[in-house]
């Protein structure tokens, strides 16, 4: 009894829930095919889908605070051709120093996003709407009709190459931090006040705009440091990158019971959506899915997973209410 | 902001180039002309796709230059105006092509105007078509962003005499007199098909990763590789195990790799006839040092690091074709049309300078065609020298 409910503490039963999903996709796909749970084909899935997974951090402190930003791939394309066209031009050749860059214009852009979104008081939507074209756009400028790949970037590609750990410390630093501090601190705390009820929250003394502010300004570095590690893990810089991803940044949220309307989803389920949305993208070559009915597929999952999510969390909900009647 | 700007420039340099065009000074309009195509490097469609790539060298130009003064004594272009419409500004791809064919045009006396479009849409061409019809130019080299939507246009043109002459991407039949192939379907099947030949040494499993599914192109060629292989018993022991899409995405592409090498462990060559999906697989190839060989299309700059024939490296060898000569075959052909050395039926015969005589021939519409020739091969002696130029 002692020990559940200290699982229960730590994951909550949604997470555990999620957990199950994992495990039965996983199961359902290594039967289909065998070779999918090895330790390389596991390492590949974390690899390949890092990006989304840190992004899918910054969507989670966006979204408890019932925003949105989908500028995110465009912050991300504007950073990554940014550090590309600089060590394309020689430059700057050092990769800290590209990782610094990156997160730096990341930073830029996402606080630009939140001083808009609060002070201004745009709708979220429609501010990272705009910010979508404009880094994009001025991915296409500073690429000047040109990409890095190849030899432009082969120095910085060797952090991100299969079989380094560099992309998996990244992974797990950004998770294990940002569970702490969603769990553990005031900070934490406020980001999830504002987006149950923002007005309690300003009644109590939280600066609201604040908050927002630091949540965009995260996804913001988050989307930086996704575009850093996107030039390095593909070895590629070039203006259209990961376009049309920031769908499955939300969609790994949405998957991780993160609540659109703000306030609700944890740091653990968000790490599970991701990982579930990955599974589902490595999985789908493998056990001989057409190419053509992938896309297909993969909706359908997407779907499947969140009713599942939503239907059993109703039903958790009335049993403790039952439990309370009693 | 800086986007409109570019816009408003370009406006105002496309109706600089509409204006000098009704006064009727053909010398002034290719003047302004280049300016419109200077204004406009918004390079909304700049990521060039491997329909779209392609190599060259300056060497290659510079050597080009030379030959054309000498070849085109007989092709005389003096006093002639020849506009060239590409699909759009902002791609060095257009850039090489537009570089090939005022070498040409210029070395055999003639006028070159340059008309770029600053989005790659039908609609910015038959404005730049319509403003060479008022201008009269002699002949209008395009490379169509539709196939059918330029033919009132086009029609219009041959109508008023010009010489309508496509290149690079085909319009309809009646749209045309003839058609410069960069390279016909059918010799980039046999290319790829060939270099799979060699790479298993003959036999063995080998699987495609294609762009998207939808891309005509990619599928032409892939369906080309199938018919010849089908067709010839030399390529029977060949086994095509799958045709992948990496819908020209580097992180769905790598899946793609990776899918493949684990579903088929006696895999032996991948071929990539995309710049993206093959950049894609030579990394994850080379990273894992995987014994599966690689070759297809790609840019000699993106794939440089993993051309070598030593197991280090994941691709012997690949191809694409030479933008530049695209454009000096274009030109000739332009000035054999207006020169009524050819009509463009199918049949005609004409002398590209140093290129050597080139035969028109069926492109399967009820038009003819002119292939430029099978597509460039990069392999480790040359991809140094190649690797800078694009």
């Amino acid at each position: 009894m002692e020990q559940k409910s200290l699982i229960k503490k730590i994951t909550g039963s949604r997470e555990a829930l999620l957990f199950c999903i994992l495990i039965a996709l996983g199961v359902v796909v290594t039967i289909l095919n065998p070779t999918f749970f090895s330790p390389t084909n596991i390492a590949q899935i974390f690899r390949n889908n890092a990006i989304i997974m840190i992004m899918a951090v910054g969507m989670f402190c966006v979204m408890l605070t019932a925003g949105i930003d989908i500028s995110i791939t465009s912050t991300l394309a504007f950073s990554g051709m940014s550090i590309g066209m600089l060590q394309k031009h020689d430059i700057v050749q050092s990769t800290l120093l590209m990782f610094l860059i990156a997160m730096g214009i990341g930073c830029i852009a996402g606080f630009l996003n939140g001083l808009i979104i609060s002070k201004g008081k745009v709708a979220p939507i429609i501010c990272t709407m705009g910010f979508m074209y404009i880094w994009r756009g001025m991915a296409y400028v500073v690429g000047n009709s040109s990409w890095a790949s190849g030899e432009d970037v082969s120095q910085f590609a060797k952090f991100g190459k299969d079989g380094t750990a560099g992309p998996y410390i990244i992974l797990i630093v950004v998770y294990g931090l940002f569970f702490v501090l969603m769990k553990w601190t005031k900070f934490g705390r406020k980001i999830y006040a504002v987006g149950s009820n923002a007005e309690a929250a300003r009644v109590s003394g939280i600066n609201v705009d604040n908050v927002l502010i630091s949540a965009y300004t995260i996804m913001g570095l988050m989307a930086g440091l996704a575009g850093a590690l996107s030039v390095s893990i593909y070895a590629s810089a070039q203006p259209n990158m990961q376009y049309g991803k920031e769908m499955d940044v939300i969609a790994a949220c949405v998957i991780g019971g993160v609540s659109m309307s703000g306030g609700r989803g944890t740091i653990v389920g968000t790490f599970l959506g991701a990982l579930i949305l990955a599974i589902v993208a490595k999985a789908l070559p493998l056990v001989n899915v057409p190419s053509i009915a992938q896309n297909t597929v993969k909706g359908v999952i997407i779907l499947v997973v969140v009713i599942v999510n939503v239907v059993s969390q109703r039903m958790i909900d009335k049993q403790n209410l039952e439990r309370r009647e009693m | 902001m800086k986007r409109k700007a570019l816009s408003v420039l370009l406006s105002a340099a496309m109706t600089a180039a509409l204006l000098s065009g009704c006064g009727g000074s053909s010398g002034a309009a290719s003047e302004s002309a280049p300016a419109a195509s200077e204004a406009a490097p918004a390079a909304s469609e700049a990521a060039p796709a491997a329909s779209e790539a392609a190599p060259a060298t300056d060497a290659a130009s510079e050597a080009g230059a030379d030959a054309a003064a000498q070849a085109t004594g007989g092709a005389d272009a003096s006093g002639k105006t020849f506009a060239i419409v590409v699909k759009s500004a902002g791609n060095a791809y257009n850039t090489k092509e537009e570089e090939g064919f005022k070498e040409v045009i210029e070395a055999a006396g003639g006028t070159v105007v340059v008309k770029e479009p600053e989005a790659a849409t039908v609609d910015a061409q038959i404005t730049a078509i319509q403003s060479l019809i008022s201008q009269g130019v002699d002949s209008i080299s395009v490379a169509a962003n539709d196939e059918n939507a330029l033919q009132a246009t086009l029609e219009e043109a041959m109508a008023a005499g010009i010489k309508v002459n496509g290149f690079d991407s085909k319009t309809n039949a009646d749209s045309r007199m003839t058609f410069v192939n960069q390279a016909g379907t059918q010799e980039v099947g046999q290319t790829l098909l060939d270099a799979v030949y060699d790479l298993t040494g003959g036999e063995g499993q080998y699987a495609i990763l294609s762009a998207t599914s939808q891309a005509t192109n990619q599928n032409a060629w892939i369906d080309a590789m199938k018919s010849i292989a089908e067709g010839d018993s030399k390529y029977s022991k060949l086994e095509l195990v799958e045709v992948a899409y990496g819908d020209d995405e580097p992180q769905k592409s790598t899946d793609q790799t990776q899918a493949l090498l684990s579903k088929y462990p006696d895999l032996k060559v991948i071929c990539a006839p995309t710049t993206v999906g093959v950049s894609a697989a030579a990394k994850v190839l080379q990273d894992q040092g995987s014994s599966v060989k690689l070759t297809g299309l790609g840019l000699p700059s993106e794939m440089a690091e993993y051309i070598g024939a030593d197991d280090a490296h994941s691709c012997p060898y690949m191809f694409l074709w030479n933008p530049i000569d695209l454009g000096r075959l274009a030109a000739y052909s332009a000035i054999a049309l207006v020169n009524g050395d050819i009509t463009g039926a199918v049949g005609d015969t004409f002398t590209a300078g140093d290129m050597g005589d080139y035969t028109l021939t069926d492109a399967g519409d009820n038009g003819s065609e002119i292939i430029l020739g099978p597509p460039f091969k990069f392999d480790p002696d040359n991809i140094a020298e190649w690797k800078d130029v694009y």
